[in-house]
């Protein structure tokens, strides 16, 4: 379980960025955090696995202080996603590898081996291992980068923005795999997201943020009419469409 | 009993990984390869005849002809493994700065460290009255190693001060060179003929003027940046991926690049300090690597090891045998020759590097 307390930030001689963010994620569960941009979403994904170090408060995972932690232990129990997908001239298997190097001492081991095989079996790219990654589509690579964090053996996943850059097909192939992986692993996942039919299609937590604070937070029932309004500046409502919900803006 | 059944076309592309590491295997054995044959070619081109068999013996100071022995070991060996050890750290410190830096135009070079050893040794020439040769040497060398060094620690003020980005940290560099060039100049207005043709001639680069004490110490200190950097190799890989997931893995970004930033500027700077300006071998080996074996510093470290000391050893060969007995500048050559080698690396462009 995930559990955020008091959670400040700012950057040094700025505004307060983050303000006492407080809430508590179950193991499994699949979280997207939505806001305008500006409203501290990705800076705060970034102090849970301490990209950046908050100013206050604690984040605890399953019982182990995260900030008490070397980054290296952290590493073992949080992966990161990020919006840009590096397009570098690297096999793909040597990427996914990467996901092991908290665990590296001089060179990898049969075990580091086994865990990445595994983790490109789940996101269907071994066929692609020898490939390099300049070489690949948008949708591609962002498995690549899913697979390299699944290869850190994670409790916590962390996603910024997994989407933007990918086309329709890619947009739900990536984020039904994250959905998997929660129900099956019981691994929690956490993404930033401004796409609110994808969030309310494959999450099943919602955490609103305006101005560096929680606005709400909960399962769908939290993105009502007035929510959308107070987060999102425009006027709109859930609605359901052929047994699908569908986020409708006046 | 359970069966797997086996699909021929993934065990094929599965292959494909296991052919891209053999290659990179392979080529660094050719790499090694060249190297050895031009260790060899340069030991034995020169104005003395001397047989292959007599040259193997006199490396250990057993040929027949005793002026062989002194011909090998005081002034082919010395040259040859000054161009070995020097060319191996501008190689791989080029490939360290480029990856750091994530900027494939950064080398020792580009951040200035070169030119600010080349004003070192302009103060310590006309300033100084440091004449080549004796004692002058040693001070030209200690204030070349001054002035790259001063550069080098402007650049890690800024990058730790300031918290400035890579490429600012790239654009510092050009700033900087440009700075000490023009005090470079200004030094050379108020010198004398014989100031400025040893100055010049500090600049054209010389692998043959360094002492068997020198290259021991250069070698120790080349040695010890590549057992660091081959260390760190996965490290480097992670930079790859963007510095954001790198601190995501556990990695500490900021010390790795500032340390790689220290080791890969004193390394430069004992080089260029001892042989003079030597441009375009950090720049153009790790690029070469880069299309023979991609970007897994797995093998680019000792690929740009072995492609810096086979560049400036063969740029070395052809400079001493291009108009023989006339040996050309070492540093010319290799900006001569590096360059439409980089223009045709950067215009192939099979694939994107870096």
């Amino acid at each position: 379980m995930l559990k955020i307390t008091d959670l400040k930030f700012h950057y040094q001689g700025g505004p307060q960025i983050l303000k006492e963010i407080n809430f508590e994620l179950e193991e499994g569960h699949f979280l997207a955090i939505l806001g305008n941009n500006g409203a501290g979403k990705s800076t705060m994904l970034k102090c849970f696995n301490r990209i950046i170090t908050p100013d206050a408060g604690s984040i605890v995972l399953n019982g182990e202080e995260i900030q008490k932690m070397p980054v290296r232990e952290v590493a073992k129990r949080i992966a990161f996603v990020a919006q840009m997908v590096p397009n570098t001239q690297m096999t793909v298997h040597d990427m996914v590898m990467l996901g092991r190097r908290p665990y590296m001492q001089w060179g990898f081991t049969q075990e580091d081996h086994r865990i990445v095989h595994e983790a490109m079996d789940r996101l269907e790219v071994t066929e692609l291992r020898g490939r390099f990654l300049n070489e690949l589509s948008g949708g591609e690579r962002q498995k690549v980068m899913l697979a390299r964090a699944l290869a850190q053996q994670p409790r916590l996943l962390l996603l910024d923005e997994p989407t933007s850059s990918l086309d329709l097909q890619n947009q739900y192939q990536v984020l039904q795999i994250v959905q998997d992986i929660c129900h099956d692993t019981g691994i929690s996942a956490i993404v930033v997201i401004h796409d609110l039919n994808l969030a309310l299609r494959f999450c099943d937590r919602f955490l609103l943020m305006a101005d560096g604070a929680v606005y709400r937070y909960g399962d769908e029932g939290v993105l009502d009419r007035e929510a959308i309004w107070n987060v999102y500046g425009v006027h709109g409502e859930v609605a359901h469409v052929k047994g699908r919900k569908l986020v409708l803006v006046d | 009993m359970k069966t797997e059944k086996i699909n021929p076309d993934k065990t094929a592309r599965e292959g494909e990984y296991h052919k891209n590491q053999v290659r990179s295997v392979w080529c660094l054995i050719i790499l090694g390869g060249i190297l050895g044959i031009a260790v060899l070619l340069s030991l034995w081109s020169g104005s003395y005849d001397t047989p292959v068999s007599e040259l193997l013996r006199g490396i250990v100071n057993r040929a027949n002809d005793p002026k062989i022995n002194i011909v090998v070991r005081n002034v082919r060996l010395p040259r040859i493994c000054t161009a070995v050890v020097a060319g191996a750290g501008l190689g791989v410190v080029g490939c360290i700065l480029q990856a750091i830096l994530n900027n494939p135009l950064a080398s020792s070079s580009t951040l200035g460290v070169s030119q600010g050893a080349g004003f070192g040794a302009a103060f310590a020439i006309i300033a100084l009255g440091a004449a080549a040769g004796g004692g002058g040497t040693v001070i030209i060398s200690l204030c070349a190693f001054a002035g790259s060094m001063a550069v080098a620690f402007v650049i890690l003020g800024l990058s730790k001060f300031s918290k400035v980005s890579s490429e600012s940290i790239v654009l510092a560099g050009v700033a900087i060179s440009s700075m000490f060039t023009g005090a470079t100049t200004l030094l050379q207005y108020f010198a004398d003929d014989v100031e400025l043709a040893t100055l010049t001639f500090w600049t054209f680069g010389d692998l043959g003027s360094a002492s068997w004490s020198q290259i021991r110490f250069m070698a120790v200190v080349v040695l010890l940046a590549c057992v660091y950097f081959i260390i760190h190799r996965w490290d480097f890989n992670a930079l790859l991926a963007g510095t954001e997931t790198a601190h995501s893995l556990g990695i500490p970004v900021r010390r790795l690049i500032m340390t790689g930033m220290i080791v890969s500027c004193f390394t430069a700077s004992t080089i260029v300090s001892y042989i003079g300006l030597i441009n375009f071998i950090g720049l153009v080996a790790p690029h070469i690597v880069r299309k023979l074996v991609g970007n897994n510093h797995v093998y680019l470290i000792p690929g740009s090891i072995l492609t810096g000391a086979a560049l400036l050893l063969l740029g070395d060969l052809f400079a001493r045998t291009a108009v023989s007995p006339v040996i050309l500048p070492i540093g010319a050559i290799t900006s001569f020759l590096g360059a439409p080698l980089f223009l045709y690396l950067l215009f192939k462009g099979r694939r994107r590097s870096c």
